[in-house]
């Protein structure tokens, strides 16, 4: 399943916002880590706002706040903000829908698409920064140099 | 509403859980424990299934069962909740793995820990087996169990459920 960029960023803005609670993140600061358009970022970060999922800090320092509740708030909650990834549509899989050949291919991509999101409303916030942190301590432990003996 | 450990309250809320901490000690399920498993499971899942949890006891409860585990967390004689597993070997080839087919906790002592009690200890069972992975199986719209059981570090099994009408 490939993600639109607007959602991937709302997760990417949600997870960076989520991993420092009780500090802003400057939007600035997410657009420069992650390669993107500001512009574009902020009108995500408005849709997030809309949703209560962050807030915004105005003035010196401003920037955005995790306003959810990182143990309930779900990936799904924050990806069907910007995209709809429920049922694939029947000629999804590029043949007639009509056909016997159309119909099989298409239970077939509804039966993945369903475990993604399965997945999706099965990983909160919080699991999610666990899942972080698991990443950058393996990351601190590979970059080590080795001990002289 | 949330099982176990993850918090119960609104997307934007940030209130902690109103239930304590329960204090519970984890320990293998015996005889007398299993009228409340019982009750505990029927109010849960609405089912009662005396002749099946009586079964899994004679099976994974009795003494001397080295690689089947069914613990109970007591909490001054009350089952607050219950854990059922056991190592399976060589499934298709699979190195022997532990594997988790029955958690639950009492509504009343939700968010308190016990689920991930309950958890720890039967890894470490599992572990003193010794077998270091651990395995569960739940329905893809068990959003609850299956949140819990991410919640506390499990991915997906490079497995595929499979089934079919007969």
């Amino acid at each position: 399943m490939k993600l639109q960029t607007a959602t991937s960023l709302a997760l990417v803005s949600v997870l960076e916002a989520a991993a420092n609670p009780g500090r802003t993140v400057a939007a600035a600061e997410i657009a420069e880590k992650y390669g993107v358009s500001i512009h574009h970022l902020a009108k995500v970060l408005r849709e997030l706002a809309r949703a209560e999922l962050v807030e915004s800090a105005r003035g010196v320092g401003g920037g955005y706040r995790f306003a959810g509740n990182a143990k309930r708030v779900t990936l799904m909650d924050v990806i069907e903000r910007f995209e709809d990834i429920s049922a694939r549509s029947p000629d999804a899989g590029g043949a007639q829908p009509a056909t016997d050949v159309g119909r099989a291919l298409a239970r077939v991509l509804a039966e993945i698409d369903e475990i993604a999101r399965a997945t999706f409303r099965s990983i909160t916030i919080d699991t999610m920064l666990k899942l972080i942190a698991r990443e950058a301590g393996a990351r601190k432990l590979t970059a080590q140099p080795a001990r002289q003996v | 509403m949330r099982l176990f450990d993850a918090d119960q309250t609104s997307r934007s809320g940030g209130r902690k859980s109103a239930h304590p901490a329960v204090p519970a000690r984890v320990r293998p399920a015996g005889s007398g424990d299993i009228g409340q498993v019982i009750a505990l499971d029927a109010a849960v899942t609405g089912i009662e299934k005396a002749d099946y949890w009586s079964e899994v006891f004679q099976r994974y409860g009795a003494r001397g069962a080295k690689q089947r585990f069914f613990l109970v967390a007591d909490a001054g004689g009350t089952i607050k909740g219950f854990v059922v597993g056991e190592v399976r070997d060589w499934e298709f080839g699979s190195p022997p793995c532990g594997w988790v087919f029955g958690i639950n906790v009492r509504p009343d002592a939700r968010l308190g820990g016990i689920g991930t009690q309950l958890l720890v200890a039967i890894c470490d069972a599992f572990r003193r087996a010794g077998v270091t992975k651990v395995r569960t199986l739940l329905a893809r719209e068990n959003t609850l169990v299956l949140s819990f059981f991410r919640s506390q570090g499990m991915m997906a099994a490079p497995f595929i459920p499979l089934e079919m009408d007969l």
